[in-house]
């Protein structure tokens, strides 16, 4: 293994980045792949499912053995809102192998009793996501349904590239919080990235059930993800 | 990332052990048939003096990686390992589980 590989690759890690160790099994010859970057041919496509399925693998491809080591950062969800559909939401995103964490200033809502063993921060967003910022492994869900709360971490998400961006709201709602988005300055792009109404269509009543429909929604996203040309 | 603690990192420590002038080989699981102890893609990474870090299996052919290691330190070359109850050595260095494991061992540098 290249000392230089090794060090690069450690710092893709530190930095919460995804990257592709490819190492020729016939030479020993290795080489890194960050995710966003395509390589042609057999092995590219491979690569590309190893980003995907986050799953490291020896595989064969153009003739040749190779091994990938995929290191992949532990998907994060980041749910604003200490809210009903949250208490539902946070047990069954561990059970899925989401790391979760919820975010509400408000104190009511943001209570220990409501949310046990939950990670749980009674701030306002901006000052918890300029200590922790967001990034492209880490999915966030707005459901406070108040925009003084909503829109600034819904703005990050999109900027830092979350692979899920969800804001709870009925259509007219969400119509409102476009118009309030493009004043903050962002693109009809990025906007449409938004899952709104937030959830799966699976017809969800509950808050439990929005729950499991806004999960749904977010493995999704995950597994479906685009992985090169971004 | 396994672990949030460096410390415990496998490929942070092969890194901090070549910064500090060792000799490191990295061993990688590769491949694994039936019930394995540790994912493909696990390292344990062993430096010149023997000493290791990390894990290949539940400790069951660990010592075998190691001594393998001291060659592939000297002459450099990566070798592939294979342990399972298959192998006629599987009294000595073989997997109580009953799996089977290809473990890729190279020198770092």
């Amino acid at each position: 293994m290249d000392l230089e590989l090794l060090k690069q690759l450690n710092i893709e890690r530190a930095a919460r980045r995804a990257a592709v160790l490819v190492t020729d099994l016939d030479n020993g010859s290795g080489r890194l792949v960050l995710e966003g970057e395509s390589i042609s041919g057999e092995l590219g496509s491979t690569v590309e499912r190893g980003f995907r399925s986050g799953k490291s693998a020896t595989v064969e491809a153009d003739g040749r053995s190779y091994f990938l080591n995929v290191h992949v950062p532990p998907a994060r969800l980041v749910v604003i809102g200490a809210v009903h559909i949250s208490q539902a939401l946070a047990p069954m995103a561990r059970i899925a192998g989401l790391d979760i964490r919820v975010i509400d200033p408000r104190t009511a809502f943001a209570s220990q009793e409501r949310f046990s063993n939950v990670e749980l921060l009674a701030e306002w967003p901006d000052e918890v996501l300029e200590q922790q910022p967001l990034d492209a492994y880490t999915a966030l869900a707005a459901v406070t349904h108040d925009p003084k709360i909503d829109d600034f971490p819904l703005k990050a998400a999109l900027d830092a590239g979350c692979f899920y961006v969800g804001a709870l709201g009925s259509r007219k709602t969400h119509a409102k919080r476009v118009e309030r988005l493009k004043e903050l300055g962002l693109s009809d792009d990025q906007i449409s990235r938004i899952a709104s109404p937030i959830g799966l269509d699976i017809g969800a009543a509950s808050p439990r059930e929005i729950a499991v429909a806004i999960l749904a929604e977010i493995i999704d996203a995950l597994r479906k993800r685009q992985v090169t040309d971004r | 990332m396994e672990s949030a603690d460096e410390t415990l990192d496998p490929l942070t420590i092969a890194e901090r052990w070549s910064g500090e002038g060792r000799d490191v080989a990295v061993a990688t699981v590769v491949e694994t048939w039936g019930s394995a102890p540790r994912p493909v893609g696990s390292h344990l990474v062993i430096d010149g003096g023997g000493n290791f870090h990390g894990s290949v299996s539940g400790g069951c052919v660990e010592g075998a990686v190691v001594s393998e290691a001291t060659d592939i330190i000297a002459d450099g070359k990566p070798r592939m390992l294979e342990f399972g109850v298959a192998d006629e050595t599987a009294w000595e260095v073989g997997l109580s589980c009953g799996g089977r494991i290809r473990v890729y061992v190279e020198k770092l540098g």
